[in-house]
């Protein structure tokens, strides 16, 4: 997934392909919208069932049923321990929650100021930039040996990993949303006599958001991918940690439960930027709606 | 009034891969304070060079150009681009991601000229010359082209430039636009005299809003001709059908076929 998601990175919208998709979509009746995203999982639900639950085809029969999966999350005293009314539930949940806000926030502050360094000067550029595309392709998998090592704990390697996947994507698509801002505009502002700090607070930072806001995107999916790979791997609680443990001791009801939470994880923070982006870059909304 | 513009021996050279391109060639240039110059010639003749010297986003490889008295450009230098020259541009650049009253406010705020509350009064009375004050908190991408082009000329204005350097400001604009957007540029002009330099394919454009017309050649570009209009102003569209109108595009339209066809055998394309 983290490939995939670098590959994105490269074909993300030099003008404004993403805000054309939003601005068609705000004409379609939210009812409808529900309604056929419920009959999707409708159908996804049912096939569990049947497939696991009532035939046990192939080998499907070894997978977790769906009705003692969704039994365990809303019992009040589940068979291995875990479910919505349980403590033990939260602790992995928070654990998680924390790990991917501090990386994520950290690699947007370090990631934005970092791209916009890169685009703004040449010589900065010329000696960091190749550096910096020699590390990007290293696979997040790759990078948890060393990080452990230099690592003071290892709840602070998982830290650490699943900041360098947002990070990376961060600082990127930041550079390539900073050179694809018009000359003109530079002109004019340095007609106008903008000084340079007001050049990087009205031109530079709000010509770049659009590209930015769809790196963050990206990088969100990316640091919930790094956040469970390591916390598999040097995890001591959280999400990914439990779905491993529960998968070991042949919990699999618990493992569907933490996967579950994964997704709903992952589907809420992707919606809590692309808000925050919407809000921020209202003045694109204005114009698609203008043209359409 | 200031704003007297003088452009003597300006030669530019772009070196390109392959062989050294000659943009600009020997251009003398007198423009007067208040003076109207519009400046036609074949498209990628060098006139956007000339421009882009003056505005202080290029340099000359020769020559110098003066704004009253004080160089703006000499060889290979050039001061940098301030509110004393304003362009506005082929394409327009207004900042899409601040409003209208924003994006003509900002200049004098940023110049610590005017106080932000005095800058959004005189923004929204120059906005309301040209029936826009409702439109002061919109996205400029909400606007028209034509809506777009009068911010922008008000943006430039609102800072009180010396010289208006306007690049083909109306190219994009269909023909009726185009009339109205020529009378709001007369009216405001009328209003703010100011020193014009104005670039356009259009000769009939070039006659109407003229105190003087210039021909370039195509490139590398010189003065082919240059002509007085002594059309009295303020003007309307009615002289477009006036035998002295039509005297003096018939006296120019023959220099600017011959080097629109020059360019166009040579395949000429845009430089800059």
């Amino acid at each position: 997934m983290a490939k995939d998601a670098r590959v994105q990175v490269e074909t993300a919208p030099r003008s404004d392909g993403a805000g054309k998709l939003t601005a068609h979509a705000r004409y379609r009746p939210i009812l409808l919208q529900v309604f056929q995203g419920v009959v999707g999982l409708g159908i996804f639900f049912l096939l569990w069932y049947l497939l696991v639950d009532c035939f046990g085809v192939w080998r499907f029969k070894q997978l977790p049923h769906l009705v003692s999966s969704v039994r365990e999350f809303l019992s009040r005293n589940p068979t291995y321990g875990v479910s919505l009314f349980t403590a033990e539930y939260y602790r992995h949940l928070w654990a998680s929650i924390q790990r991917v806000a501090i990386a994520f926030v950290t690699a947007v502050t370090c990631g934005t100021s970092l791209g916009i360094a890169l685009a703004w000067n040449r010589w900065f550029r010329a000696a960091v930039f190749p550096l910096l595309e020699l590390a990007r392709p290293i696979p997040i998998l790759a990078w948890i040996p060393l990080v452990i090592t230099l690592s003071p704990s290892r709840p602070a390697s998982v830290i650490i990993l699943t900041f360098l996947a947002a990070f990376f994507i961060t600082t990127l698509n930041t550079m390539l949303g900073v050179r694809s801002i018009d000359e003109v505009y530079f002109r004019a502002a340095r007609s106008l006599g903008f000084s340079d700090f007001a050049i990087l607070r009205h031109i530079v930072i709000p010509g770049a958001l659009p590209h930015i806001f769809v790196g963050l995107q990206i990088a969100m999916a990316a640091c919930w991918f790094s956040l469970v790979a390591s916390e598999i791997v040097a995890g001591t609680a959280g999400l990914g940690y439990k779905v491993w443990e529960a998968y070991y001791y042949v919990q699999f009801d618990t493992m569907t439960i933490m996967m579950a939470t994964l997704g709903l994880c992952g589907y809420l923070s992707s919606m809590l930027v692309r808000r925050i982006g919407k809000a921020l870059m209202s003045w694109r909304e204005e114009m698609l709606g203008g043209l359409s | 009034m200031q704003g007297a513009l003088s452009i003597r021996g300006a030669r530019k050279v772009y070196d390109a891969k392959t062989a050294k391109v000659v943009a600009l060639d020997s251009i003398d240039l007198d423009i007067a304070a208040g003076e109207f110059c519009a400046v036609v010639g074949p498209s990628g003749c060098g006139k956007t060079t000339l421009l882009n010297a003056i505005a202080g986003f290029d340099t000359l490889s020769r020559g110098d150009i003066t704004l009253d008295g004080q160089s703006l450009a000499s060889a290979n230098a050039s001061a940098p681009p301030d509110a004393s020259r304003i362009v506005v541009f082929q394409n327009g650049a207004l900042f899409p991601w601040r409003t209208v009253l924003w994006n003509v406010a900002c200049g004098p705020i940023m110049q610590r000229r005017l106080t932000a509350v005095q800058a959004n009064q005189q923004a929204m009375e120059l906005l309301a010359r040209v029936g826009l004050q409702d439109s002061a908190n919109k996205f400029p991408g909400e606007l028209s082209g034509g809506q777009r082009r009068r911010v922008e000329i008000v943006r430039a204005l609102i800072n009180e430039p010396k010289v208006l350097l306007l690049d083909e400001p109306f190219r994009a604009l269909d023909a009726l636009t185009k009339s109205v957007m020529q009378e709001y540029l007369i009216e405001l002009l009328t209003y703010v005299p100011k020193t014009v330099f104005f670039i356009t394919h259009d000769l009939e454009e070039a006659i109407f809003l003229g105190d003087k017309v210039v021909v370039f050649s195509s490139r590398p570009a010189r003065i082919r001709q240059s002509v007085t209009i002594d059309i009295p102003k303020p003007r309307r569209h009615e002289i477009l059908t006036s035998p002295r109108f039509l005297e003096i595009k018939a006296m120019l339209s023959g220099a600017i076929h011959e080097e629109a066809l020059r360019a166009f055998t040579v395949g000429e394309r845009e430089l800059a």
